[in-house]
């Protein structure tokens, strides 16, 4: 099968005008008769089902939450970059879409990107109009900061809190089509499986995770809008409830999984401090605008951080990349903070963390300023560690975060299997080999709101004329059948290990051989061992209660089992790309220096993996680099 | 460390829960509340017991679905905090804690420490929205917005919507909530169009769900994990009157 990416005519700045212009339209009258579902309630799946709702169509939400407003997109903390140039500092469309694509290591597309810079600057309008209270200078207009990778400011925030303001703009839009009855909001329902018709998306199945039923829904197009997969290291910036079961069916039944592997590890998170620990909670990256990063130059240094004096400590980014200093990109941000620790200049109790030290800019700028920018970030880590920041530096340690790899979409957001589309983190599309920090929530808002309202028509235009779908066809018999039977087959184990016990195995083999530092041997060593802690798990995990009630074990275990299966894939992607790019780090393929080596002769393609019965076939989708050169990424 | 958790057991909300006391061992300090909880679900899984249903998601203080009773306060022992933030070092060796649900009629439990706050999702769609659709904004910076205002606004909208307002209101009022939402919209120049209708709305749509009044003891702006102040109820009244004369 020819990956077709359905790049439109014309130039850079034209695609996406000339797409629309002939893209197919559907009138409203019929647009009612359209039903549209859409699971997640985040960022992308509530931009989307609003905005649906608002041209018409007949649209359902699942969310597996009490609340659409619980969505993950509303721990995101820094802010939302956009090119407005309101800073006067020489920013442009073309400036971002190529920062963005320099930072994703030349890994993405062209079109994609630059569409993704284009539309940000309507974005902030809208939410503005939606009553976002942005971050405002004294005057009444908009304020940026700088993030990581760029050297203007750009990134527009709602103090440490900008996820949770768009999230929430969101979800009132949503409840205001709710409310105009024109969608049906179904919170506490999880998606298990996908169900496909003559090679169509047509519904989905669903848990109802407070009785227990699984339910039928059929629609003529299915959006998946789930969130990004990290919680498959355990240990994450992710919240505990976030899973790759969506994606996980849907590749089953036929939709490609564009680069799997491609891993975030977020470099300024809380260090993890026991074994017992379930989450990492990030820092935002923002804190590095302010912040100085450094570790002792003595190795095991003993003393406390206030009592090393200035020049025995190692700036370590600043030195090794003065001309970002500490806002160098994430992947490489952590690769550093990496290479300090496993060196042994590592700090905190457990010698796994390094400094991120406010000393500097409380002396400069003063208390009030600092607190003004961060104070809830300083609140929060308080809370946590126990530990006063504006005192003392924070601690912080690189963390699994977001997924760049998801289900393969075209530039309609379209997955291989046509009507099902996939909107957000749950897609690979924009970020290459490496995300740039507030460029997330950025493309799940673009890809809800802007983006997909535009696309789906041109599909939905050629299923009018079919029937629709309904829940009695066999596939959905066939569909639900499958689901109870696989919940059937985990209930029935009946074995000695809890599903906490398998996830913990998991991510420690995911974080040691498939996270910063990849390499061959260790990768086949991963997969192995991926493979005997499934048969483990089928043969000795425990499940109590039963699956005709609420039963959050049960969850644990569905989603788990999923888990098991993609870190396979996510191995299995890591240990073919035999180069070096963004966050995919081949020990093999690097400078003396240890920068990333890139081998663009061979593996400038994406990557999409086909599903065939437990085994994974290689797809590639060539990328072709008409408007800019691929260079070698440098940040020195 | 180890300490003994009372915690209300109940199969669904037509029966009959119950306090179970569960001893627990090999806790260390470091353990957030939600750890220890894990553990413990853990220990009952091995034993062969259905596991104790309770919520969180984030697990980072931001998505408002955790949400207990410890030792009688919402969220626990401290000012300002979510259950998740919590962590063990905040308890002693040997100690009891006792953990209940929200308690509130118009949050009824599902199940043991989980309860259903849909009531929050209907106030908000009474009116929490500004009535502009996706495509329509003018330019962001078209509008001044003072910095006092947006700060404002903000307090205001920093609400996580978890109900530890409710759960320690004698009289179970969601006027904290509601009065948050109410005041970030409508002290924007964007939520003005529609102010008096909001407020109307949704004060309406409160009452309907069954909350009480509020009679300003105050209890709910300690528990808040966002601090928000009671200060957002009396300019809720205020805006209550105004919509009233005006709207």
């Amino acid at each position: 099968m020819k990956l077709e990416a359905k790049i439109p005519e014309g130039k850079l700045e034209e695609k996406w005008r000339n797409y629309q212009v002939k893209s197919q339209l559907i009138n409203p009258a019929n647009k009612k008769k359209l039903k549209v579902i859409v699971v997640g309630s985040g960022l992308a799946g509530a931009g989307a089902a609003a905005t649906l709702a608002e041209l018409g169509y007949d649209v359902q939400c699942f969310c597996y939450q009490d609340s659409a407003r619980r969505a993950h997109s509303v721990a995101a903390q820094g802010g939302i970059n956009a090119a407005k140039n309101y800073q006067h500092d020489g920013d442009s469309v073309w400036r971002m879409f190529y920062d963005t694509l320099k930072g994703g290591d030349f890994r993405s597309r062209e079109a994609n990107t630059y569409r993704l810079a284009e539309l940000s600057a309507p974005l902030i309008d809208h939410f503005v109009q939606q009553g976002v209270p942005f971050a405002r200078e004294y005057g009444g207009t908009l304020v940026n900061r700088s993030f990581g990778g760029v050297q203007v400011q750009r990134t527009f925030y709602a103090r440490g809190q900008t996820g949770q303001q768009l999230l929430l703009a969101a979800y009132s839009q949503l409840y205001k089509m709710v409310r105009a009855k024109k969608v049906e909001m179904l919170p506490r329902n999880e998606m298990l499986d996908l169900v496909v018709i003559d090679g169509k998306a047509k519904g989905i199945i669903v848990r109802d995770l407070v009785t227990g039923a699984l339910k039928r829904y059929a629609a003529d197009a299915v959006v998946l809008a789930t969130g990004g997969y990290s919680r498959v290291f355990r240990l994450s910036t992710l919240a505990i409830g976030c899973n790759g079961s969506a994606l996980w069916k849907a590749h089953k039944k036929g939709a490609f999984f564009g680069a799997p592997s491609f891993t975030q590890i977020h470099p300024t998170a809380l260090p993890q401090s026991s074994e017992a620990q379930s989450k990492l909670t990030l820092m935002s990256e923002s804190l590095r605008n302010d912040g100085r990063i450094w570790v002792p130059k003595k190795q095991g240094d003993p003393r406390k951080a206030n009592d090393i004096p200035e020049e025995e400590r190692d700036y370590y980014l600043e030195r090794r990349y003065p001309s970002f200093g500490n806002l160098a990109p994430r992947d490489i941000a952590s690769r550093a903070a990496k290479e300090r620790i496993d060196a042994g200049y590592g700090v905190g109790r457990l010698k796994n963390a390094v400094y991120l030290d406010f000393k500097h800019a409380i002396e400069k700028f003063g208390l009030a300023t600092i607190q003004d920018r961060y104070g809830n970030l300083f609140t929060m880590y308080k809370k946590i560690t126990g530990i006063d920041a504006y005192k003392e530096p924070m601690q912080i340690s690189p963390a699994a975060h977001f997924s760049m790899g998801g289900l393969w979409v075209d530039y309609e957001l379209m997955t291989t299997i046509p009507g099902l589309y996939a909107v957000g983190e749950c897609n690979f599309s924009d970020h290459g080999a490496n995300r740039l920090g507030a460029n997330s929530l950025l493309q799940a808002s673009v890809d809800g709101y802007f983006i997909l309202p535009n696309t789906i028509n041109n599909y939905l235009a050629g299923v009018l004329k079919e029937a629709h779908p309904t829940t009695d066809h066999p596939e959905f018999e066939k569909a639900e059948a499958g689901v109870q039977a696989h919940i059937d087959r985990v209930l029935a184990v009946n074995g000695t290990q809890t599903v906490d016990h398998f996830h913990r195995e998991l991510g420690k083999v995911m974080w040691q051989e498939c996270a910063m530092s990849r390499n061959k041997a260790g990768l086949e060593k991963a997969i192995t061992q991926i493979s005997q802690i499934k048969t483990e798990f089928w043969k000795d995990v425990k499940v109590t209660g039963s699956d005709k009630e609420l039963n959050t074990e049960l969850e644990k275990a569905l989603r788990l089992a999923d888990f098991i299966e993609l870190g396979l894939l996510m191995c299995t992607d890591a240990l073919q790309r035999e180069e070096s790019c963004g966050a995919h780090f081949r020990e093999e393929y690097q400078t003396e220096e240890g920068e990333a080596v890139r081998v663009d002769k061979e593996y400038s393609y994406v990557s999409a993996w086909e599903y065939d019965d437990g085994t994974f076939t290689l797809h590639k989708e060539e990328l072709e680099f008409e408007f800019v050169q691929p260079t070698v990424r440098s940040y020195k | 460390m180890q300490v003994t958790f009372k915690i209300w057991r109940q199969d669904s909300p037509s029966v009959k829960g119950a306090l179970k006391a569960y001893k627990v061992q090999d806790l260390t300090e470091d353990m957030s509340f939600l750890e220890a909880l894990d553990h413990l679900n853990e220990q009952l899984v091995v034993q062969g017991e259905k596991v104790i249903a309770y919520e969180y998601d984030c697990r980072e203080g931001i998505c408002g679905q955790c949400g207990v009773f410890i030792n009688g306060r919402a969220h626990g022992p401290h000012d300002h905090m979510t259950t998740c933030q919590l962590h063990m070092r905040s308890f002693k060796d040997g100690d009891t804690i006792v953990v209940e649900p929200w308690r509130a009629a118009s949050f009824p439990v599902i199940k043991d420490l989980i309860v259903d706050r849909s009531a929050f999702d209907r106030i908000i769609e009474a009116g929490a929205f500004v009535s502009s659709k996706t495509g329509t904004a003018p330019e962001a910076n078209a509008i001044p917005v003072p910095k006092g205002m947006a700060d404002k606004a903000m307090d205001a909208a920093a609400c996580i919507g978890c109900g530890a307002c409710v759960a320690s209101c004698k009289n179970s009022s969601a006027a904290l909530f509601t009065s948050a939402k109410i005041n970030h919209l409508n002290s924007l120049p964007q939520g003005k169009a529609e102010q008096h209708q909001r407020v109307a709305e949704m004060t309406f749509q409160m009452e309907q769900e069954g909350f009480g009044s509020c009679t300003f003891t105050g209890a709910c702006e300690v528990e808040c994990p966002e601090g928000i102040s009671i200060l957002n109820i009396a300019e809720m009244n205020a805006r209550i009157t105004k919509s009233k004369v005006f709207g």
